[in-house]
């Protein structure tokens, strides 16, 4: 393998178990900090025990969120400095503002909430995990404002002294739309995971009888929140398709493997075909779907992969590249499993939720322990879809403006690019094994049977109730 | 005043905030092995931390960050160029962090023991790498231009010269003073005197360090008067830090130790200026402050943005210790040995 492909196989890596911890903890942070509120306003002790036990879980997690973020915001610079070199006018302010605006935020709240269970009074407490939920919304808008900019250069101009993107117009860069629908995309898919998340754990306590009257409203929670956030997911992903379709034809007609321009475009759920995609031996095909992801009219056109190669052979015929076109087998795929397994989570909550209804319980017990795989659902369809969007840009690393290949470290050799992606990639297998390790023993432990009110009797004295 | 001026200056500002603040958790995770010899007092001192490591942490964080955004050939040459390092930075910040949350989550010792290892390796390997880092970026490093970028022209190696070592003692040797001060601040017992104790002697060694540091910098790496000033300054005020230090006022102890280190970083800022990345061989290619630069729209985008959040951010920031500004003691711990997550029902 070459540095490029390394470097690339680095990013992905990195990038994609970064984002294993990142919707957890988008959408947990309000789930808590919702569950505490209850407990607060009702002063129902079991909101309370909710907030003890799905805290921690929610730490555990944000803990590693944390720290495989730090590699993020430097491997930009690290692997892929003639990319920060072109973009670094445009795409360095949002990063910059999220460490401003978002990370001093949710670390110093959180931090906050942790350990002010004993210092600070009740309403106060409350409110440091309410902001420190809204750092880290705050810091997903900036990271996909500057992603969005990547899929579609806005408010800037190139520079043909410097050869460089020069940022023209911020609002833009924060304001478009390909931002604004990305940022509903993704964090109703990380209410998905959360509220999965939540489900899933749940019925795992209700098999073995543990905590129950926690389990049985988190249930609730995480149901509910599993399906409206589908809803969402549903919503945004399609107005993103559209978007999409309009500004990065390739990807669309990538998603579907669709090689000649259509007019109806058919959508297959699967297919069977060559290894590179380009022909097909068995599929099913739903008619005319894709013409409607793609434009919303069941007639539409969807440009094809070839037609769209002869087009930007001409428009970037200064790329000398022929192919425009990603790795098909990979987006096609992942585009499908993000949909079916995304789906999949909405149909199983869906169930739960009537099975669980009242007090009853579903009659079948395996019914129920497959809930506890519930969380993997949504979770891997955020992946895909990740991977999806990622893959589906290439050749570019900004669409139109620079190619991937021209973007990477060029002092880098490729030995220290392997050291470093060996050395994440066992640093990160083992710290996964932990971090699952730790979760499994807080989920086995269940909430807590009962737990003091932190805020009455306090005394000046007592000895800490929360240590490290 | 330029606005790409501006922006060294808050740039330094930023590493100012990191090295003060996340300086004394490097510093009290040196020392944990040292002056934690229970297992109450080491979860005491790890708890000091707790609350306010992570935010400190971000402070880096919005160090890159802002490089990136005000100077993006900066940020792309320094790190691409220092590769490794920063990849074992990495990789120690990583553990460091994942061991403060995770150490007390469990009894079983060998857990905790390596935790505790891993936090010992995840504060001093920054600690010594940011100093070998900041000490090659004064002296310059060689570099080239390659299809018409400024690119860092040297090996690994390279940057493991005489004086980038001695930088890196000399943080190392700063930073576990600066911990052991906090130490006798944030904490009071067995804890806070065995920590005065060390801050003396590593107090002691700094200042060696640090003086042969500074004064090397001062002499071979730039022809500035005025950055006699704050290297002069600091050598006081770490003076003045360890007297107090001695006379058990950790809070004035505490003050000069962080003006101490900000006053180093002010000395060595001042002496890289107008030059990011300074050759080696003098002259060009080199990175200066205006041909690193952004634009001057992004610029005065950043400029807004940091004055208004700047001061909030320090505003919270600076609340957060004062919430948590009690004296933690080991006897404060209950039931040490014990995990919040050992009873696992069967």
């Amino acid at each position: 393998m070459d540095v490029l492909d390394l470097a690339r196989w680095q990013f992905a890596i990195t990038t994609v178990y970064h984002f294993l911890f990142v919707p957890i903890t988008l959408g947990l942070s309000w789930l808590v900090a919702g569950m505490q509120t209850a407990w607060v306003r009702t002063g129902n002790e079991k909101w309370l025990r909710a907030t003890k036990f799905w805290g921690k879980i929610f730490l555990i997690n944000f803990a590693m969120g944390v720290v495989t973020g730090i590699v993020q915001e430097f491997q930009f610079g690290m692997n892929w400095s003639d990319y920060s070199r072109f973009v670094g006018d445009i795409f360095g302010a949002p990063l910059a503002v999220e460490g401003l605006l978002a990370f001093f935020l949710e670390s110093t709240f959180l931090g906050l909430w942790i350990f002010g269970w004993d210092r600070l009074p009740k309403g106060l407490h409350l409110a440091t995990i309410w902001l420190a939920s809204l750092g880290t919304m705050l810091s997903a808008y900036f990271i996909l404002a500057a992603n969005s900019w990547m899929q579609h250069p806005v408010g800037y101009e190139l520079n043909p002294v410097t050869n460089r993107a020069e940022l023209n117009d911020f609002g833009a860069v924060l304001t478009q739309n390909t931002a604004v629908v990305a940022f509903f995309h993704t964090m109703s898919a990380s209410f998905m995971v959360a509220g999965s998340l939540v489900a899933g754990i749940s019925i795992w306590l209700l098999v073995k009888d543990r905590g129950v009257d926690v389990a049985r409203s988190s249930l609730k929670v995480g149901l509910i929140t599993t399906l409206v956030a589908s809803v969402f997911v549903v919503v945004s992903g399609d107005i993103d398709a559209k978007i999409m379709t309009e500004q990065q034809p390739m990807k669309m007609a990538s998603a579907e493997a669709l090689y000649e321009t259509s007019q109806p475009a058919d959508f297959s759920l699967l297919t069977i075909g060559t290894l590179d995609g380009s022909e097909e031996v068995f599929s099913i095909t739903v008619p005319k779907l894709l013409s409607f992801l793609a434009t919303g009219d069941w007639n539409g056109e969807v440009q094809g992969i070839n037609n769209l190669n002869e087009e930007y052979a001409l428009t970037y015929a200064s790329t000398g590249l022929d192919n425009f076109a990603p790795n098909i087998p990979l987006t096609y795929w992942t585009f499908r499993l993000m949909m079916g397994v995304g789906m999949l989570a909405a149909l199983y909550a869906l169930w739960a939720l009537w099975a669980y209804r009242g007090e009853r319980r579903p009659r079948s017990v395996w019914a129920a322990r497959i809930g506890i795989l519930l969380p993997l659902l949504p979770l891997a369809a955020i992946s895909f879809g990740w991977i999806f969007t990622e893959v589906g840009r290439q050749p570019w690393i900004v669409f139109g403006l620079m190619t991937t290949a021209d973007g990477v470290s060029v002092v880098v050799g490729s030995a220290s690019v392997w050291i470093s992606m060996i050395g994440f990639t066992l640093l990160y297998a083992v710290l996964a094994v932990v971090e699952v390790g730790l979760i499994v023993r807080t989920v086995r432990q269940g909430p807590p049977e009962a737990v003091i009110d932190p805020f009455v009797d306090r005394e000046a004295d007592t000895p800490l109730t929360i240590s490290y | 005043m330029e606005l790409t001026t501006v922006w060294f200056i808050l740039i330094a500002v930023l590493w100012i905030g990191y090295f003060v603040l996340e300086g004394f958790d490097f510093g009290v995770g040196m020392l944990l092995p040292v002056v934690g010899r229970s297992e109450a007092e080491r979860r005491a001192m790890v708890t000091t931390l707790g609350p306010l490591w992570d935010g400190n942490e971000v402070w880096v964080l919005v160090a890159g960050g802002a490089t990136f955004a005000a100077f993006p050939e900066w940020y792309a040459t320094l790190f691409s160029g220092f590769y490794l390092p920063l990849f074992l930075i990495l990789v120690a910040l990583i553990l460091r962090g994942v061991a403060f949350e995770y150490r007390s989550k469990r009894s079983d010792g060998s857990w905790r023991a390596r935790w505790d290892a891993a936090i010992v390796f995840g504060s001093a390997v920054p600690a010594l790498l940011w100093g070998v880092a900041f000490a090659n970026i004064v002296r310059g490093v060689p570099l080239a231009e390659i299809d018409g970028n400024v690119e860092y022209d040297g090996g690994f190696f390279n940057l493991l010269n005489p004086f980038a070592l001695l930088g890196g003692l000399t943080f190392v040797a700063i930073f576990m003073t600066h911990g052991a001060i906090f130490l006798s601040l944030k904490t009071s017992g067995t804890i806070r005197d065995r920590a005065h104790q060390v801050g003396i002697r590593t107090g002691a060694v700094a200042a060696v360090l640090a003086v042969a540091f500074l004064i090397w910098a001062q002499l071979a790496h730039t022809d500035k008067v005025w950055t006699w000033i704050p290297v002069l300054l600091a050598a006081v005020a770490w003076v003045g830090a360890l007297v107090m230090h001695l006379k058990r006022s950790e809070g004035w102890a505490f003050t000069l130790s962080g003006v101490t280190i900000g006053l180093a970083v002010v000395a060595l800022f001042g002496m890289l200026f107008p030059y990011v990345m300074p050759n080696i061989n003098g002259g060009d290619p080199a990175l200066t402050t205006t041909n690193a630069s952004s634009t001057e729209y992004t610029l005065t985008i950043m400029t807004w943005v940091a004055v208004v959040f700047v001061p909030i951010v320090l505003g919270y920031q600076a609340w957060s210790y004062w919430v948590f500004r009690k004296r933690l003691s080991a006897e404060d711990i209950v039931d040490p040995e014990k995990g919040v997550l050992d009873e696992v029902p069967a």
